[in-house]
């Protein structure tokens, strides 16, 4: 399987930097949001939260809000006792699941815990109505870190459980007792995953209505997942799931944290029912930062062994995962994608692992842009990188050396998954050939001369992708497709996939105007509406592309089907092919159109055998496997000596994400994954106090990167296809976020590795940096 | 105690009466019913609610409607005219400078004042000029060239 080096148009419109057909509406400010939804006699909420991370609740009073003018009903756990809980989908042995009121009953578990909803006729009413709700707690010790946590004596978050432990889980592959038994070298670190919030730039938000004649009840929420969210909020509610509708708007970003069903949605819909109006609740940015899920939360104790000459030959991970006070959609599973991932793209065969998975008294960790695999990768490219100094190789040589080689695919991996299709060493040799390594190096060599402290960082990042086949996934992991022909001959295609900015409104409209023959102009793309669209699963995991985008092709290739019995019924010929949007009669060459073949098969008059009228096919598409893009990213940058500012010098991501259907998008992908990647690397970071506040709380204390802080980014592409759909692709949402963190931090060790720096944990803020300076680069 | 305000929005002028408390982007939002604008923070750091006033961006989550009495506005759905987008528009669109698209109409309004003050801008300049507008999505590259492309297509 050759490895193509440059992006080739496979179609007329497949493989084209097709500009995106979601824009126009984006651009001129005429996209709906769930803000932007307004209904008659629409009424606000209000959540009243816990200001403390662990309190019991000793009485509500709630007299002088319902007296202000406006206020129509306050509601408190005791209302909502019997609805939910909030569903956790992940399911591991011996795994305690807290029961998830969607408002708290007795107790509070985290700051920010919803205790109370105010609803009112305006929103400056509603949240001055919160402030007059009376709250009675009594302080309760907090334990807010996870290592604290698991220490003896520390306070229980969950008092049924004083050890604070959720579940352990453990994997083993291969002999890992032996490989270290036979090692030359082991090299051990602990390494930090931070806690970092998501921060989609549109909060979350949810406008509910009822229908009473109907019994029905519409929720419109920003959710990365409309159908699956339907069938647990129908479960938390107590509703036939067919007298549910969910309506997913434009969305503002997700990044994982719409990958998720919280207790505003259930709670929403309760309210709209009792009071008989719709109502909407948007999130502020405090409470999304307080309430909506985090990522990351990982401390990790590595150890790695190997030969001398850089042949790497086992791996132990263990993995301490915060996952604060409850479990949300996925929250346990996320740690266990990590110890899928823990070989990296290298050739070793013997792994252990061993997580706990700690209760604190934080807002749950789920899913964020990686999930699992960014953490998984930034410890392999550390360990590597720490391997490489400790046996004085290059760095981009050990890695070389570990890879499997092209023939070695399907790769079986010491954590039971089956790569699909590689070639490891040619974006890492694309990436040295764009940055010119020798002579970057002989560079650094001179600035190390001049006393200027210049790094260079790889990182070879592989992932899992396109979740994925339905066994290994806790909701199912297929994708739907409905292609349907309308009688003029103009196409729609309604994706189950949940697209929020990915734009597969663009790409699955490549698909089928160049499998249908037609212009990209006569194809539509819908999506979000539980009741337009046909159960799908959602966009998360790099699947839509990859899973809903091969559910797409083969609806097509059913219709085709379909359009060329037609298409022999109107030319009276039993040999007819379908091409480039004509149904041909390959004997004598006449044709008949798409739009002539639409209206024949609605029409109706004549109808091929064993045919239905119309054209329309829905597929559901199972796929065999995961993918697994891969890359290679290389960061060049420079600490500055009096401030321990690190600045970028040059960044290079070369990814390969098996065939591009949309160069454009995928760029756009790869720079806002990297830009992800770097905040982690450089600025963000959840920090709580010792008591369970947040204290970075609001954007100005929780940096994500402005357009000054990026660099510019240098991007290339290798192609290597997938062989586990048609379309050859892989998926590319979270390679860039994947690829960068290790990346910055080995670029930053190198820098410092002149004054002893073996490793730094992110982010890598220039406080920490100086300190390290200051101490002659002793942490 | 509600007050009475005149103002001209996207070229038109209007009456309103609003509770002095009421903030800007609620009163466009809410009262006016231009949603284009959008609430990413209500603290002025993330810039999804820029909008001009009498010129100048501005963040209209941190005003109150009663502050702009007798003034202009500009917000995202003002920028098209007789139907043609703004060169800055074409532009996002062509080089994609978006992905989820919320920030969108705030960023453009921005990069509008920065074109105004600079009209072609550098790299450094572009990137300094837009630091009160955070994006989540494209990492800012694709807005970069975006402004680069509506600057020399306005050159013209």
């Amino acid at each position: 399987m050759a490895t193509i080096l440059t992006p080739q148009a496979t179609g007329k419109l497949v493989g084209k930097r097709v500009r995106r057909r979601e824009d126009p509406r984006l651009i001129t400010g005429t996209a709906t949001y769930v803000d932007d939804i307004q209904k008659p006699g629409m009424h606000h909420a209000c959540i009243v939260r816990s200001p403390y991370a662990a309190a019991r609740i000793k009485g509500i009073n709630a007299q002088a809000a319902l007296a202000l003018p406006g206020v129509a009903a306050v509601f408190t756990g005791k209302d909502v006792a019997a609805l939910g809980p909030v569903p956790c989908g992940a399911s591991l042995p011996g795994l305690r699941v807290p029961h998830h009121h969607i408002l708290a009953q007795d107790r509070v578990y985290f700051t920010g815990h919803p205790v109370a909803v105010v609803v009112a006729t305006d929103r400056y009413i509603a949240r001055d109505a919160a402030d007059l709700v009376e709250v009675d707690y009594e302080e309760l010790p907090a334990v807010a870190a996870p290592e604290k946590a698991l220490a003896p004596g520390a306070p229980a978050v969950h008092p049924e459980w004083p050890d604070n432990t959720a579940f352990t889980y453990h994997q083993e592959g291969g002999d890992v007792n032996k490989a270290f038994a036979e090692a030359e070298v082991i090299v051990k670190q602990r390494i930090i995953s931070q806690r970092l919030i998501p921060t989609a730039m549109e909060t979350r938000g949810v406008v509910a209505e009822w229908q009473p004649g109907d019994k029905a009840l519409t929720v419109y929420s920003s959710s990365q997942i409309p159908h699956l969210l339907r069938s647990l909020l129908a479960g938390m509610l107590g509703l036939p799931e067919n007298r549910l509708r969910v309506v997913v708007p434009e969305v503002g970003g997700g990044f994982g944290s719409k990958l998720n069903v919280y207790a505003e949605e259930a709670l929403m819909g309760f309210v709209a029912m009792k009071i008989g109006k719709p109502v909407k609740w948007i999130e502020s940015r405090r409470e999304n930062f307080l309430c909506t899920i985090h990522g990351r939360g990982h401390v990790d104790y590595y150890e790695i062994a190997a030969k001398k000459d850089g042949t790497i030959l086992g791996l132990k991970l263990k993995l301490i995962q915060d996952l604060g006070a409850y479990h949300q959609l996925l929250t346990p599973a996320i740690p266990t994608l990590s110890v899928l991932m823990m070989p990296g793209l290298y050739r070793f065969k013997n792994i252990l692992a061993d997580i706990v998975g700690v209760f604190t008294n934080c807002v749950p960790t789920d899913a964020y842009r990686g999930a699992g695999r960014p953490e998984a990768t930034h410890g392999i490219e550390r360990m590597v990188d720490m391997l490489a100094a400790e046996l004085k190789m290059d760095p981009a040589e050990i890695r070389l050396k570990n890879f499997p080689q092209p023939d070695e695919f399907p790769f079986a991996t010491a954590t039971g998954l089956s790569y699909d299709s590689g070639d490891y060493e040619a974006p890492l040799r694309r990436a040295l050939e764009l940055v010119d390594y020798p002579r970057l190096r002989q560079e650094q060599a001179e600035a190390r001369q001049q006393g200027r402290l210049m790094g260079i960082g790889l990182s070879t990042y592989g992932e899992v992708s396109a979740f994925g086949p339905s066994p290994a996934t806790p909701a199912g992991g297929w994708e739907s497709a409905t292609v349907k022909i309308d009688p003029a001959g103009k196409v729609t295609v309604l994706t189950g996939a949940s697209p929020h900015g990915q734009g597969e409104e663009t790409t699955f409209a490549q698909i089928a105007a160049d499998e249908l023959g037609v212009d990209l102009e006569d194809v539509i793309v819908l999506h979000g509406d539980t009741a337009v669209v046909q159960y799908g699963i959602g966009t998360f995991g790099s699947r839509a592309t990859a899973v809903g985008g091969p559910a797409v092709y083969y609806a097509i290739q059913k219709l085709k089907e379909k359009i060329q019995k037609f298409g022999a019924l109107l030319l009276e010929s039993a040999e007819v092919t379908f091409t480039n949007g004509n149904c041909v009669c390959n004997r004598n060459g006449k044709s008949v159109t798409l739009a002539q073949v639409a209206a024949a098969s609605y029409r109706a008059m004549k109808l091929p055998p064993g045919e239905e009228p119309g054209l329309q096919v829905t597929y559901f598409w199972e796929p065999p496997n995961f993918t697994f893009p891969f890359g290679a990213h290389i960061a060049v940058t420079e600490v500055d000596r009096e401030t321990g500012r690190v600045s970028i010098l040059r960044y290079v991501a070369v990814d390969d994400c098996g065939n591009i259907i949309n160069p454009l998008l995928v760029d756009g992908q790869v720079h806002g994954g990297v830009a992800q990647g770097m905040g982690q690397a450089l600025y963000e970071q959840a920090v709580y106090d010792n008591n369970g506040q947040l204290l970075s709380g609001e954007l100005t204390d929780y940096a994500i990167p402005k357009a000054g802080m990026m660099p510019w980014l240098e991007t290339g592409h290798t192609i290597t296809p997938s062989p586990v759909n048609p379309l050859g692709v892989k998926g590319v949402g979270e390679a860039g976020t994947i690829g960068a963190s290790p990346a910055l931090v080995n670029s930053v060790v190198d820098a410092l590795s002149p004054l002893g720096v073996r490793h730094i944990d992110m982010p890598m803020l220039p406080e920490k940096i100086w300190q390290l300076l200051q101490q002659g680069g002793q942490a | 105690m509600k007050r009475l305000i005149s103002v001209t929005i996207n070229g038109k002028q209007r009456t309103d009466e609003v509770e002095p408390r009421l903030l800007l982007i609620h009163y466009l939002r809410d009262v006016v019913g231009l949603t284009g604008s959008h609430i990413g923070c209500e603290t002025s750091l993330c810039g999804a609610c820029t909008v001009e006033l009498d010129g100048k961006a501005v963040k209209s989550c941190t005003m109150f409607a009663v502050q702009v009495d007798g003034c202009r506005l500009l917000t995202i759905e003002g920028l098209v005219s007789n139907g043609k987008y703004h060169p800055l528009q074409e532009a996002f669109w062509n080089e994609h400078g978006l992905q989820c698209g919320f920030c969108t109409p705030g960023m453009i309004v921005a990069c509008k004042q920065l074109l105004e003050r600079t009209p072609v801008p550098t790299e450094e300049e572009i990137r300094h000029g837009i630091e009160g507008n955070l994006c989540r999505c494209t990492g800012y590259q694709h807005i970069v060239n975006a402004v680069k492309a509506a600057s020399a297509k306005m050159g013209i």
